[in-house]
């Protein structure tokens, strides 16, 4: 994991003082309240429904177990003992006041973490594949390029104050698993013909009102020019982009509106004059950083592991936890441990203070004190001994943290909605345990297999429902809450977005229709075939026939 | 005009708080000052807005309720999540005493 | 209007002309871009140094051919959170070398003076109630930065290369 250096350190001591003082300046009179709202927004801090909210940053995704201590901390001295892992891989607590806040960051820049542009107009934490590292077909480890772009995005004093939010993801292998076609900038680590490494830079992309899939305005950039090739990019947002209407001041607005070979004219012209002035990225700098995430030393280990296997063999419920929730490592004998933070009748990605104790604590026991989040709400360990599984199975099991149930119709990602947002128009929440009631029996589950649910209780769509292979999107009509159900989102390389499959339901139809989406899926599917590709080859008509049909 | 009431935030605490008779804010909806007459809003909006200029709270604005033997209800749902606390933890916010 | 250059208050010399307005004969005067689109070539014998004002959807590239005729540009904030002028700023300072002021007007607030001063503004119009000592504030918040700019500031790269050097 990335180490701060003094300047790391100074920047993030020094932004925690400029928000103590911000602070004292708002409640003396010497900022109004318009004034102040975009400078605590770019501090994380939010007014919702029921208090302030503080996002923190979690940087591409990736704890240590002190730090996730130090959360849990937070949570039980400021918050009421839980926190809630959002779609961006970042954590949100829901009960902060404005008068605690500056010790709050005083208390993250302890442990090298902050609440840095976790909102506002401005570059938004990079997220990346929770895998990195650990997963095997890598052409890099995305996370030192995370890292990079983190610092260069922070105070970056051209572009704080864009025309709207910039959210950037990156990926070094396939199948994406950072959604990198969802994002302003998206980029995927890539070899070019000579066998460099570099990046395929997409621009474009979003969710929200208007979805809209980025497209490629660079195939490849080599390594020493992201920062100023990017900064190209972020220059011609920030000087076309539309101010005067939230609801189109996107980047993705911008590409649209210019056609991509317009805007990629603009980027390259602007590129071309601006090289030499751009942000360095020397070599030097990248083997820096990427020297925090060398590998761990692995122990050769021989495989098959018996006494994995013999845990396995004897015991159904960690063998099914160890088919749904544990993914492939790439050094033989380790595997990648997901905790589900979706049991049923649970909220989904929240934890409490006591859990996120037990998970640092198994971080350390079992996968080298780091844990990551996942812009689906769960958490791994990435890096745990198969011949250790069982023992942590059994751990994460008193803490309610072994819901076998990764990518399955019950790992619901839904966004806080109207129980806790001011923006939300109906509750996404309850949504999600009436379908994790309704689909509980874990057989019935793995036979429907990965399946990708996600909920959001409004437009600005924080539960990437455009992107679910089933999408439930919650409005108010006439005051009631209605829920609009979509098909066919995806947020791997082969990005799509959801086709609306009718009228809306009520929150209590809404499990039903459901089922009789499953119900068309197992009908039509063939071996093995997933929903999403079912949905894929037969098209929306026969689901939306079975969903309305009379009676 | 239908009963209405002032609602904001507690700019330090971030808590919904509800504009009372006297001009004081309470963290209990039934504390409120329910308005139906111009005369009695203008007056309550002056007392909301000059809290918010004193910056004692923040994101003020009338909201409708209806009143049964003294109990103040939010007509909208969303006003009535405010007021009560998130209906997937019972044990947190307004409606469990726990702030 | 207090306007801060060099770490001061330093007096106004500069006349803002309306665009329907005379000119004066002489002296230092700021001009819309619409004027001076309309009428720089009669200005061309005018006694006196020019200044203009951009508008914040304003190309740079508009005036590139002219900078050397001005000894000022003023660069506006409509809205505190409006950041185009960073840019402009930047465009101005770095890519087309103007040595001239560029100077920050509009809604300056002292939590952007450090930003634009990276920029390349080194001229602030601040609102009338502000102090210098909220300037020097606003100057002192940050010791670190990880971009280069347009200043002299020395960003993390560099000094983390230099450390690395001495090894």
């Amino acid at each position: 994991m990335y180490q701060y250096d003094a300047i790391d350190q100074r920047l993030v001591d020094e932004r925690a003082a400029q928000f103590r003082e911000q602070v004292r300046r708002r409640l003396a009179g010497e900022l109004t309240d318009l004034e102040f709202k975009p400078l605590r927004l770019m501090n994380g801090l939010y007014l919702q429904l029921h208090a302030y909210m503080l996002r923190i940053a979690i940087p591409y995704g990736t704890l240590s177990s002190r730090q996730m201590r130090r959360l849990a901390e937070i949570g039980r001295r400021y918050d009421k003992d839980y926190g809630h892992f959002t779609t961006r891989q970042n954590i949100q607590f829901n009960w902060i006041k404005l008068e605690n806040t500056p010790d709050i960051l005083d208390a993250l820049a302890e442990v090298e973490m902050h609440a840095i542009q976790t909102s506002g107009n401005c570059i938004r934490n990079v997220t990346a594949d929770q895998y990195a590292g650990v997963v095997a077909g890598e052409v890099e480890d995305p996370r030192i390029y995370a890292e990079v772009l983190r610092q260069w995005s922070t105070l970056h004093p051209e572009f704080s104050f864009l025309p709207r939010k910039f959210k950037i993801a990156i990926s070094g292998a396939f199948p994406d698993r950072a959604a990198v076609k969802t994002h302003d900038i998206g980029l995927f680590i890539k070899r070019n013909g000579k066998g460099e490494v570099g990046f395929e830079v997409l621009a474009g992309g979003g969710q929200g009102r208007t979805p809209v899939i980025a497209q490629t305005v660079r195939d490849f950039v080599p390594k020493a020019e992201l920062l100023a090739y990017l900064e190209s990019i972020m220059r011609v947002y920030n000087l076309m982009g539309r101010r005067d209407n939230i609801y189109k001041a996107r980047i993705k607005i911008l590409v649209q509106s210019l056609g991509i070979e317009k805007f990629r004219a603009l980027v390259e012209e602007d590129y071309a004059a601006s090289r030499d002035s751009g942000s360095p990225l020397p070599d030097a700098e990248i083997a820096r950083i990427a020297a925090f995430f060398m590998p761990p030393a692995y122990e050769r280990i021989e495989t098959p592991v018996r006494a994995f296997e013999a845990a396995r063999f004897e015991n159904r419920e960690f063998a099914r936890w160890v088919q749904n929730n544990v993914v492939a490592h790439k050094r033989p004998g380790y595997a990648i441990a997901v905790v589900s933070l979706k049991p049923e009748g649970g909220v989904p990605g929240d934890a409490s203070s006591d859990q996120m104790d037990a998970i640092a604590d198994l971080a350390d026991e079992f996968s080298g004190g780091e844990v990551r989040v996942t812009h689906e709400q769960n958490l791994v360990l990435p890096n745990v001994r198969q011949d250790a599984l069982h023992a942590l199975w059994q751990k994460l099991s008193k803490h309610g943290l072994a819901t076998p149930n990764l990518n399955l119709i019950t790992d619901i990602i839904a966004c806080p909605g109207l129980d806790y947002c001011a923006l939300a128009n109906a509750r996404s929440i309850p949504i999600a345990q009436r379908i994790q009631e309704r689909f509980a029996d874990r057989e019935r589950q793995e036979l429907l297999g990965e399946l990708r649910i996600k909920i959001s209780g409004c437009i600005n769509a924080c539960g990437h429902h455009h992107v679910g292979h089933i999408g439930i999107l919650g409005v108010d009509k006439q005051g009631e809450e209605f829920y609009q159900l979509s098909l066919g989102g995806s947020a791997d390389e082969n990005a799509s977005v959801g086709k609306i499959l009718g009228k809306g339901f009520p929150a209590e139809q809404v499990p039903d229709a459901i089922e009789k989406l499953i119900a068309t899926y197992l009908d039509h599917r063939t071996d093995g075939e997933k929903f999403i590709d079912t949905y894929r080859r037969i098209g929306i008509e026969p689901f939306k026939e079975r969903v309305y049909a009379a009676g | 005009m239908t009963a209405q009431i002032f609602n904001a935030n507690d700019i330090l605490s971030g808590r919904v708080v509800y504009l009372t008779k006297a001009g004081d804010w309470s963290e209990r909806i039934d504390d409120a000052a329910v308005f139906e007459a111009p005369d009695d809003e203008a007056r309550l909006k002056a007392l909301a807005e000059a809290a918010f200029e004193a910056r004692r709270v923040v994101d003020v604005y009338p909201m409708e309720v209806s009143v049964e033997n003294g109990a103040i209800r939010p007509r909208v749902y969303r006003e009535r999540v405010r007021a009560e606390g998130p209906s997937v933890r019972t044990d947190l916010g307004k409606q469990a005493g726990n702030l | 209007m207090p306007l801060v250059k060099h770490g001061a208050f330093v007096a106004n010399e500069w006349v803002e002309v309306a665009d329907d307005a005379a000119l004066p004969s002489d002296g230092a005067v700021i001009l819309s871009l619409k004027r001076w689109q309309a009428e720089r070539d009669a200005l061309a014998g005018r006694n006196g140094k020019f200044g203009i004002r951009l508008p914040a959807d304003a190309d740079p590239a508009v005036i590139r051919a002219d900078l050397d005729r001005f000894a000022l540009i003023v660069l506006e904030f409509p809205k505190f959170n409006d950041g185009r002028a960073f840019s402009q700023a930047r465009i101005l300072r770095q890519r087309y070398g103007f040595a001239g002021e560029i100077r920050a007007a509009g809604h300056v607030i002292r939590d952007l003076l450090l930003f634009m001063a990276r920029c390349g503004f080194d001229a602030f119009q601040l609102a009338p109630e502000r102090t210098l000592d909220d300037w020097r504030a606003a100057m002192r918040e940050f010791s670190v930065w990880y971009q280069p700019a347009a200043d002299a500031r020395v960003p993390a790269s560099e000094l983390r290369h230099r450390a690395l050097a001495a090894q």
